[in-house]
């Protein structure tokens, strides 16, 4: 019986964006990272292929995380106490670009220096190739302090700065038109908000191609499904040719999930919750997956099994079936 | 397809009558098409329309049913392609596959675990759904005596499957006459005594195709061997695969109304013995459109995070999962007990709920109406604010109960201290951990005194 493959016909498509900087392009990048691109739903390849394929970035940290679920410490080992180390476990591991996310305090609690910050980016560029991201702990007024000296000690090298948000965006974007990086843009969970950041920081002169968009996501069990809606509503207005949701999005799967409880916590959790070790990656794996299929372009992970799974799931996806589907 | 208020109307009689107690016929389609009335209201309806439309109103994904004892499960009559255009209504069944190549203990011990198995997530019991018997020999007797000792330790529903009719019916022999498990697996070259199976049986049949275009033909033709429910079993075995061909059919059953490919699917997420693997595979058939979602290895660490977002795809965007706001006893509390303070959403509430109750310690809980929300979304929102909590706080008459007023808000929210010292000018307001996991530590610890 002939079955009609059913097209849809979109008339947008998603904003290239190219992460990284070579020394021809005016950086020190071993190599770059393109992602964007998309003419379809993600992995519908008969509809349109995807120009790119979508990435994952690794997140280290500068200095080791006591925070951090003792699972992922276990995993990184004695990397963890040193950020050009940990770039480099990362990038074995199969990272296609690295993640710096700074930290508020110093090991002694002290706030972190934008001295301190600028050093710590310094070691992670000079150990890995890679194109890099740099977060800042997350309150805007630190962020403003260690981002700028950061962007400036690192001019011409196409850093993801983050997180840019309507706190502090307008520092974030000015300093990274001033230097040649590109910005993070995050809004809490929400298509309107995004976009009106998006306007906001185009309106500062900023190329559509230096922005990457952060809708926010919540682990499996947290929050997640608001998350994953949000994404394939963006991802459906940018195919529908609203131009500013046409961007690449970024998703911090791997923060999400290793703050549940259930990948922190080891001891005096349900028997039901069974090891805690392939809980914790489970955790990380399936929301990094579902965000993956709402259009995640840049997925940041942090156990590094599950940055194996997820590379493996991404090839796949990404191989077209070979029979004939109809 | 549903059709729209318009396209009811040319085909009714239109000669605003009144006889169905509407002033014009389009205001008595527009209510049809709302589903608010009954076709058999309007008494001059032709034939040929009637028929148009009670086919338009048939649901575009057939609802199928597996049934034991006492158990049911409905799958299929899904309205759209993306859950936050309405919601997803019937969630997968997690059936976990054991075939009839084990022995008997090793049968017994893998369905008796999977059977036992259950997990708390906000307030419900999550288990898995059902059991596929597989008949992997390929010998009558091994099968009928897998599935009877399967049926001997779980009353879940079954699905059982083989390549051929004579062993299949083997198997079914084994359960009770009155049970609906799902049989298969028809394809091609057996779909004729595959159909009569399941016709005597009354129960669904799993229909294999490797093209959409071979499953629509086995589909009609196994409809007009006279079996109305099927699933249907794409063969994907990748996530590429999988993916492309649920949403080709969810699209031609939705969009086009097209009846050959108008049943739920079954998604087999094998990864030859790859467990890892076959985890994502099930995670993606959850969120994409899958009916019955099989795996083969059956592991807490993974069947607890899958039926988690299976519960997560499966709620109505349109209302967060809620508790009901009031002043919540945990551990027995005595009146010198510390009273802490949350939101009503019902993940936050059971994160803080759990932890304290695990801890042994006893505490006073005021839920607060925060309209469902999680505690930094309803203090973004203006909806957990000082004076929303003091309102609570006094609704619930809290210090009639307690004789020590010291109140504990979230550390995401230290900020309301001052604001809640004001409100609340009789209690000793404290900062507690930002994290519920730590609440316990907290408890024994700063509020030891
Ligand atoms: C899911 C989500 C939503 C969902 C709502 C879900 C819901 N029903 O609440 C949606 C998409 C609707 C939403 C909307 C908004 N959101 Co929102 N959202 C989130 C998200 C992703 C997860 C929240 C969550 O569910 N957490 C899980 C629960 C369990 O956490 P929790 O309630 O805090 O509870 C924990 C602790 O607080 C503690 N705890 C709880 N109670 C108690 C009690 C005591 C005594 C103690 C000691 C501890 C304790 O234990 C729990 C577990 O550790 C967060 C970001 C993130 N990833 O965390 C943003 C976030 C909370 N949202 C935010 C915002 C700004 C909003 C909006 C205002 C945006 C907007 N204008 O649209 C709206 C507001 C809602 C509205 N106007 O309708 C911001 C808040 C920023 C801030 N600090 O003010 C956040 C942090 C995102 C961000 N980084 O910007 N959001
Ligand atoms: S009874 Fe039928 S014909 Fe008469 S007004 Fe109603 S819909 Fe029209």
């Amino acid at each position: 019986m002939p079955v009609e493959i059913l097209k849809e016909t979109w008339t947008g498509a998603v904003q290239t964006v190219t992460l990284g900087a070579t020394p021809a392009e005016g950086g020190t990048r071993g190599r770059t990272v393109t992602v964007g691109g998309e003419r379809s739903l993600p992995f519908l390849h008969f509809e349109a292929p995807m120009p790119h394929r979508p990435v994952i970035a690794v997140e280290i940290k500068d200095r080791r995380p006591e925070d951090w679920s003792p699972v992922l410490l276990r995993a990184w080992g004695d990397a963890v106490n040193d950020p050009g180390t940990w770039a480099q476990a990362a990038a074995a591991a199969g990272a296609d670009l690295i993640l710096l996310a700074l930290s508020l305090t110093d090991a002694e609690g002290r706030p972190t220096t934008p001295a301190a910050a600028v050093a710590a980016v310094r070691k992670v560029l000079d150990a890995c190739p890679l194109p890099l991201a740099v977060f800042g702990p997350g309150q805007a007024e630190a962020d403003n302090e260690l981002l700028v000296a950061v962007a400036e000690a690192t001019k011409g090298e196409r850093l993801l700065l983050g997180i840019c948000e309507d706190k502090n965006y307008r520092t974030i974007v000015a300093t990274a038109l001033a230097n040649g990086h590109l910005v993070n843009a995050r809004t809490p969970m929400d298509v309107n908000l995004a976009k009106q950041l998006n306007i906001l920081i185009t309106d500062m002169g900023m190329p559509l191609d230096r922005i990457i968009m952060d809708p926010t996501t919540g682990a499996v069990g947290y929050g997640f499904e608001y998350g994953y809606s949000v994404m394939e509503r963006l991802r459906l207005a940018a195919l529908q040719g609203d131009r500013m949701t046409q961007l690449p999005m970024l998703v911090t799967p791997g923060f999400e999930a290793w703050k549940t409880k259930e990948a922190k916590v080891g001891n005096g959790v349900p028997a039901a919750w069974g090891d805690w070790e392939a809980r914790g990656i489970a955790w990380e794996t399936l929301t990094a997956l579902g965000l993956l299929e709402a259009g995640a372009d840049i997925l940041v992970l942090r156990h590094p099994e599950s940055v194996r799974r997820l590379q493996r799931a991404i090839a796949d996806l990404m191989t077209p079936p070979s029979g004939p589907l109809v | 397809m549903a059709l729209t208020g318009i396209q009811i109307y040319k085909l009714l009689p239109q000669t605003n009558c009144k006889d169905c107690g509407f002033p014009t016929c389009l205001a008595f389609a527009m209510k049809l098409a709302a589903k608010q009335v009954e076709l058999a209201a309007c008494p001059h309806v032709s034939e040929s329309a009637r028929a148009q439309l009670t086919e338009a109103a048939v649901p575009p994904v057939r609802l199928v049913t597996v049934r034991s004892d006492g158990t049911e499960l409905k799958v299929g009559n899904e309205v759209v392609l993306f859950r936050h255009e309405k919601t997803f209504y019937h969630r997968p069944g997690l059936f976990v596959r054991v075939g009839d190549d084990l022995a008997p203990s090793a049968l017994e011990a893998r369905v008796a675990a999977a059977d036992a198995y259950r997990v708390g997530y906000v307030g419900l019991e999550l288990g898995i759904d059902g059991f596929a018997v597989e008949a992997v020999t390929g010998g009558p007797g091994s099968f009928a005596a897998a599935v009877q000792t399967v049926r001997r330790y779980t009353r879940r529903p079954l699905a059982l499957l083989a390549r051929s009719a004579a062993v299949l019916g083997a198997g079914l022999e084994m359960i009770a006459a009155h049970e609906t498990p799902l049989l298969g697996v028809a394809a091609a070259d057996n779909w004729q005594d595959m159909a009569d199976l399941a016709r005597k049986a009354k129960a669904p049949l799993v229909v294999r195709g490797h093209t959409l275009g071979e499953l629509a033909d086995l589909t009609e033709k196994i409809k007009a061997a006279g079996v109305e429910d099927m699933v249907l079993d794409p063969a994907a075995r990748d996530l590429a695969g999988h993916l492309l061909l649920s949403t080709l059919i969810r699209r031609l059953a939705l969009k086009k109304n097209f009846r050959p490919l108008g049943y739920p699917l079954i998604a087999f997420a094998s990864a030859d013995g790859d467990a890892a693997v076959e985890t994502l595979l099930a995670a993606q058939a959850i969120l994409k459109y899958a009916g019955f979602v099989v795996i083969d290895h059956f592991a807490p660490e993974t069947v607890y995070p899958l039926l988690v977002l299976r519960q997560n795809i499966y709620t109505d965007p349109q209302k967060p999962i809620q508790v009901q706001p009031g002043l919540y006893e945990i551990n027995n509390p005595k009146p010198d007990d510390p009273v802490l303070v949350t939101t009503n959403f019902s993940i936050t509430y059971f994160s803080v709920a759990n932890e304290v109750e695990g801890s042994g310690l006893p505490a006073w809980l005021v839920v607060a109406d925060a309209e469902g929300m999680s505690v930094l979304t309803a203090w973004a929102a203006g909806k957990f604010d000082a004076e929303r909590i003091a309102k609570d706080v006094k609704r619930f008459d809290v210090a009639a109960k307690v004789s020590r007023r010291r109140l504990v808000i979230p550390g995401h929210v230290a900020v309301l201290s001052g604001e809640l010292e004001a409100e609340l000018p009789d209690w000793e307001i404290r900062v507690g951990p930002r994290e519920a996991v730590d609440l316990p530590r907290y408890m024994k610890e700063a509020l030891a005194n």
